[in-house]
């Protein structure tokens, strides 16, 4: 079969809705993109297991640290999920991990950020796992099976998370005037890197009209990122915190609220590596993987013990 | 051993309700199978109320599914009589 013939099935597969398997013809660019888009997904969950865990051991008491110790437990789990699916095209564990550890691929943005107090982790929950939701909502439904498949796991496991979150947040909205205080200068650093995680304006998106296309995502930035400021203004609104954007305003005829423009330049500045902690996150990831290399070798090493033969190389074929 | 040595890939299928069949959920690394099912317990199990699991290495399993794949399949997809909704009955009878 000629290459426009199989181009011309796999875009009717597509409109179809048919999911795309691992064995299926697909298009290189196809291939290609999902494995990055996948990858960075995972590359996210992991390094979004970060600024939670530095606050296991300083969380007020007993029930919200088993909640966070269990939501940074799920974070691992997503990563290891999308990591399996975009193995599926080919792509090999090592290879990834290793483009994340040498500062070659990228991660959600939101991740750069450190978490100075408490409240954070209540923020986090709320909005960050919140804008987690929207887009993996979407996603849950898109054209590669292997992909949409992991993406349904975790959205039934993300929702604990970002209740937990806003309970947090309820909670300190109804404590003392600092409490209060620190729920909302954590709203205030948070708000605006939660809207950037959406990427850029639909205009400046240069990979959305593929993803589009091939039905890998079903909405654009701006209308998730729309979707998810109007289901988060009236969450804050109803516990008494304010949203730090003088331009918000309701629009009664869209029913949208209407939002000011992101600072793009530091959006780029945070990608490109110049974030608050990009250097530190890169360091933990690089230490994670080096202290942990003595697990690896002693597994492989007692597995070949046990089996008094040689462990062969496997593959992926998948 | 070198750092490029990759931890076998396991496919993982766990029975998720009493009586249930095992379902596909995913895969794990590990160098064995002991450590393969601890992983999946872990990855996949994090919520509780699972049955059995289990774990194959990957390249024992084979697959249909290829440039043949309507040829194979064609046989069944055109059997109605193999569906109750085929038959007709009288009307006055009822959950038949």
């Amino acid at each position: 079969m000629d290459e426009s013939t199989r181009n011309a099935e796999f875009d009717k597969r597509i409109e179809e809705g048919t999911k795309i398997e691992p064995k299926d013809w697909m298009p290189e660019k196809y291939r290609r993109q999902l494995i990055r888009m996948m990858s960075q997904h995972a590359h996210s969950e992991v390094v979004g297991m970060l600024p939670e865990g530095n606050w296991i051991t300083r969380a007020p008491n007993l029930r919200r640290k088993m909640a966070l110790l269990a939501k940074v437990q799920d974070e691992a789990g997503h990563g290891l999920y999308i990591y399996s699916a975009a193995e599926t095209l080919g792509a090999s564990r090592e290879e990834l991990v290793n483009q994340l550890l040498v500062g070659k691929a990228k991660y959600s943005s939101i991740f750069n950020y450190p978490t100075l107090s408490w409240a954070d982790i209540g923020i986090i929950g709320w909005l960050v796992d919140g804008a987690a939701i929207v887009n993996q909502t979407m996603l849950a439904k898109c054209s590669y099976g292997p992909y949409s498949r992991a993406m349904l796991r975790i959205c039934a496991e993300e929702n604990f998370h970002k209740k937990q979150g806003y309970e947090i947040v309820c909670t300190l909205m109804e404590g003392t005037t600092e409490q209060k205080k620190m729920a909302q200068d954590a709203l205030n650093r948070f708000w605006w890197p939660t809207l950037m995680m959406f990427g850029p304006h639909d205009s400046e998106s240069t990979n959305s009209e593929d993803l589009l296309k091939w039905k890998v995502k079903k909405k654009t930035n701006d209308e998730l990122r729309q979707h998810f400021v109007n289901i988060t203004v009236p969450q804050a609104h109803t516990i008494g915190l304010e949203i730090p954007d003088p331009s918000l305003k309701y629009n009664e005829e869209t029913k949208n609220w209407e939002f000011g423009e992101i600072n793009w330049e530091e959006f780029y500045a945070v990608i490109k590596g110049h974030g608050p902690c990009n250097k530190d996150r890169m360091k933990a990831r690089n230490d994670a993987h080096e202290n942990g290399a003595w697990v690896r070798e002693a597994s492989i090493a007692y597995a070949k013990k046990k089996q008094g033969k040689k462990v062969e190389r496997f593959l992926n074929v998948g | 051993m070198s750092d490029n040595e990759q931890l076998a890939v396991w496919e993982v299928f766990m029975q998720q309700k009493n009586g249930g069949p095992h379902q596909h959920v995913g895969n794990v690394h590990a160098a064995d199978a002991e450590i393969a099912l601890q992983n999946a317990r872990d990855v996949y199990g994090r919520r509780g109320g699972n049955g059995s699991i289990w774990v194959v290495p990957l390249e024992t399993i084979y697959a249909s599914g290829s440039d043949d794949e309507a040829p194979f399949f064609d046989p069944s997809d055109d059997k109605a009589y193999r569906h109750p909704n085929h038959y007709r009955v009288p009307k006055a009878i009822k959950n038949l």
